[in-house]
């Protein structure tokens, strides 16, 4: 059998590299005026109101959607430079990132057409963040074993039991979360979740923080308790979200997002060596720019292929495979490599902070948004073998 | 990207592989009697002297048809100098050269060895690991001169060999130039020097690197089908799924980064910047790739791998020797490393960004 795995050479077009430019300009004003501090990661909350309005404004978030949804209609690749732009400089746009990449794109292909015009415009104008419900306390890899609970009432669904590891669920405005709406059937095990729609501020939802082991509050336990979501706030179809599951995966998978997320460790450790390393941490440095920058080509191919409308299930979920083990690697190499450096050299860089930090996030790169053993799954299964 | 041109050319190249350079029943050939007609149907098909220009006796595809056919003949793990043949080509072409229709090399392949020339233009010095020597009658040659480099025609006859073979049994040797004549010489065009020639040569060892490690996962997948343990497919169990899903990973990888690079350097005006982190990053993902990929090959094969019969070394192996030709990894990682921490870390995403 011949697996036909195709990565063109897709080169950014000339209307990318001015947007590149503009996106450089946007933050190096936000950097000058102390939004955020590119170097020192984890510093403040990644979650910055203020911030995903100034960018909604530029035209950055849904920039592939339609105009009338408030959408930019700009390409891929467009979205993709501003994507990287931010993750390189380390911006704190996690209060619209989740919406402008997967819960947008849900709506605009589910949603009935007045919930899109009435929230898809919001979300470009960087005033909404969006949660995803997915996991569970007994479900993670294992999503078709979710057990919160729908139920059919006059005009809607009640909502009860919990979700958990919920990033953002403690600002959140809305979530796109799956419930049971039916057990699983015999010859289906993955029959009978939803996908719906709920407004974060409806009566019968708790938010429970949960801190996590940097100290940081990423992710919270959500739990309903006879919570009421509407009709038109069911998204696709009933007892069906599995259908609907794959199409959006590539989305998520390929971004630069995806290998960028200890970057810095990089710009710290090449900040640290100086203009003329030893052999070690040449050959060393190396080697890291190379798996950079093939990662890069890979998830641009990825982002072109979306752009030609294809579903590169099987490339994206390559490209977080690696990307993903990339980024966890990196703070413990880029360690290795300072290993000889004195140590003034390493705080000025300011790279013992940056790897502190870095080691301690590096352990949820390869767990958040699928584990590695759950991509490689599906990557086996794209090869036939499932 | 691949062209309609590139996909033509592909074709014809495997084609004539399939008919005459099947990897299995090489493996099986008692000598080498299937390398004449096969190296016969590449000259004919006009694979050969691909990259030479039509005035200078060649067909003139570009490069990127040449590096399409490198792609091919990787997957075949091709062991005739056809690679050496097309870039040797490319490098007399480089100096408006003629080629010979006759199997060629090129050196220098170690980026420490240096080939002089003198006033005269005879060539003195020592060029090591070069590919297929022995099984060529021309070799073209990269050496300094008084104050630009030269690039020059050499008859292998009049040049000094060391016996030697590299890791998948093809010929490799030392070639020593002591006041050799070449047949033909010329200066070359300003600013052209030996990392070019590294740079070319490295990424025709990626492109076909890739191929070679797309024809791998292909048996490997074929091959966890159908044999059986446990009473069960052997690609059924989820520890090897894991394994042949990583082989694809490396696999993809290396055919994105030597196809970028193929293609940053077909489409480029000079040898720039951007050329250079393409095709040094190439070389040294590619050889990760090969090295991770091929362990990975012959942990899902077993001892029927580990075999002469089986035709898997004929891959692994090649690709484990292409690593070392044009500068290693190691080698690459230096320098990239250098440049990259000479442009200083400020100037680093705008570098690695750039396109
Ligand atoms: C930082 C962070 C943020 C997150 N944000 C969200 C969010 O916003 N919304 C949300 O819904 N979830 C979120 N998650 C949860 C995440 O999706 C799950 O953690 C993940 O899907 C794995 O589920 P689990 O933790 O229950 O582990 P489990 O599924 O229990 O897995 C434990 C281990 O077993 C392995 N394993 C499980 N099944 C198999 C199998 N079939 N074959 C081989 N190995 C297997 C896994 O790979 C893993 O190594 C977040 C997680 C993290 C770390």
């Amino acid at each position: 059998m011949t697996v036909n795995l195709n990565f063109d050479p897709i080169r950014l077009p000339p209307e990318c590299q001015a947007l590149r430019a503009e996106a450089r300009a946007f933050l190096a004003e936000e950097i000058a005026t102390g939004t955020f501090d590119p170097h020192r990661p984890g510093d403040g909350d990644s979650h910055d109101r203020a911030f995903s309005r100034r960018v909604g404004a530029r035209g950055w978030i849904g920039m592939t959607w339609p105009r009338p949804y408030g959408g930019h209609e700009r390409s891929h690749l467009e979205r993709y430079v501003v994507t990287e732009e931010f993750r390189a400089a380390n911006a704190p746009d996690h209060f619209h990132f989740v919406a402008d990449r997967q819960s947008g794109p849900i709506l605009l292909k589910y949603a009935p057409e007045h919930v899109k015009k009435d929230i898809l415009p919001r979300i470009c104008r960087g005033e909404l963040c969006f949660a995803i419900g997915m996991s569970e306390p007994g479900s993670g890899s294992d999503l078709f074993a979710a057990k919160a609970k729908a139920s059919k009432v006059d005009g809607g669904w009640r909502i009860n039991g919990s979700k958990i590891w919920t990033t953002s669920a403690h600002v959140a405005d809305y979530m796109l979360a799956l419930f049971r709406t039916s057990p699983p059937s015999k010859e289906n095990r993955r029959h009978g979740l939803t996908q719906f729609l709920v407004d974060m501020k409806s009566p019968g939802i708790a938010v429970n923080p949960i801190y996590q082991m940097t100290g940081q509050r990423g992710f919270n336990e959500v739990v309903f308790v006879d919570a009421f979501v509407p009709d038109d706030y069911v998204m696709g179809e009933i007892d069906g979200a599995w259908k609907q599951a794959t199409s959006e995966l590539a989305y998520e998978r390929s971004g630069p997002e995806r290998f960028l997320e200890t970057f810095y460790v990089l710009v710290g450790l090449i900040r640290a060596l100086g203009p003329q390393p030893d052999l070690r941490g040449a050959e060393g440095l190396g080697r890291l720019v190379a798996q950079l920058h093939t990662l890069r080509r890979m998830s641009v191919s990825v982002a072109g292929m979306l752009q030609a409308g294809k579903e590169p299930v099987v490339e994206g979920s390559i490209v977080k495979d690696l990307g993903t083990l990339w980024e966890q690697k990196l703070p413990g190499r880029v360690r290795e490599l300072a290993a000889f450096l004195e140590p003034e050299i390493i705080n000025r860089a300011p790279l013992a902070d940056q790897l502190a930090f870095a080691t301690m996030i590096a352990p949820k790169l390869t767990i958040q948004g699928g584990t590695t053993e759950i991509l490689r799954g599906i990557i086996a299964r794209g090869l036939g073998l499932r | 990207m691949a062209g309609e041109s590139q996909h033509l050319v592909a074709d014809a190249a495997a084609r004539i592989f399939a008919d005459l350079a099947e990897p299995s029943a090489i493996n099986r050939a008692e000598n080498g009697g299937w390398k004449e007609p096969l190296w016969r149907a590449l000259g004919d098909a006009g694979l050969t002297l691909a990259w030479v220009p039509e005035a200078l006796g060649g067909s003139g595809a570009s490069l990127a048809d040449g590096f399409a056919v490198l792609g091919v003949a990787g997957r075949f793990a091709l062991a005739v100098p056809l690679a050496e043949t097309l870039a040797a080509g490319w490098l007399l072409a480089c100096a408006g050269l003629e080629a010979p229709l006759t199997p060629m090399t090129l050196a220098p392949v170690r980026p420490r060895d240096r080939v002089a020339a003198d006033a005269d233009g005879k060539l003195s010095g020592r060029a090591g690991g070069v590919p297929f020597a022995q099984d060529c009658r021309h070799i073209a040659v990269l050496a300094d001169g008084g104050e630009r480099p030269v690039i020059a025609l050499v008859e292998i006859k009049d040049c000094r060999l060391s016996e030697g073979r590299n890791l998948a049994g093809d010929a490799m040797n030392v070639v020593t130039f002591d006041r050799a004549k070449p047949l033909r010489s010329a200066p070359v065009p300003g600013g052209f020097g030996r990392s070019h020639l590294l740079l070319m040569g490295s990424t025709i060892r990626s492109v076909a690197t890739a191929g070679a490690l797309e024809a791998i996962l292909a048996l490997s997948l074929a091959y966890a089908r159908q044999r059986v343990a446990f009473e069960r497919p052997i690609g059924k169990f989820q520890a090897v799924q894991q394994n042949l899903a990583r082989l694809a990973g490396e696999v993809a990888a290396a055919l994105a980064a030597a196809g970028s690079a193929a293609d940053a350097i077909a489409q480029a005006a000079a040898f720039d910047e951007a050329v250079f982190l393409e095709a040094a990053s190439a070389k040294i993902r590619v050889a990760e790739a090969a090295a991770e990929g091929a362990a990975i090959a012959h942990q899902v094969f077993g001892a029927i791998g580990f075999t002469r019969e089986h035709m898997l070394h004929r891959f692994t192996l090649r690709m484990l020797s292409w690593r070392d030709d044009f500068g290693s990894e190691s080698y690459w990682a230096a320098e990239l490393g250098r440049h990259v921490a000479r442009r200083g870390a400020d100037e680093f995403w705008p570098l690695v960004a750039a396109r």
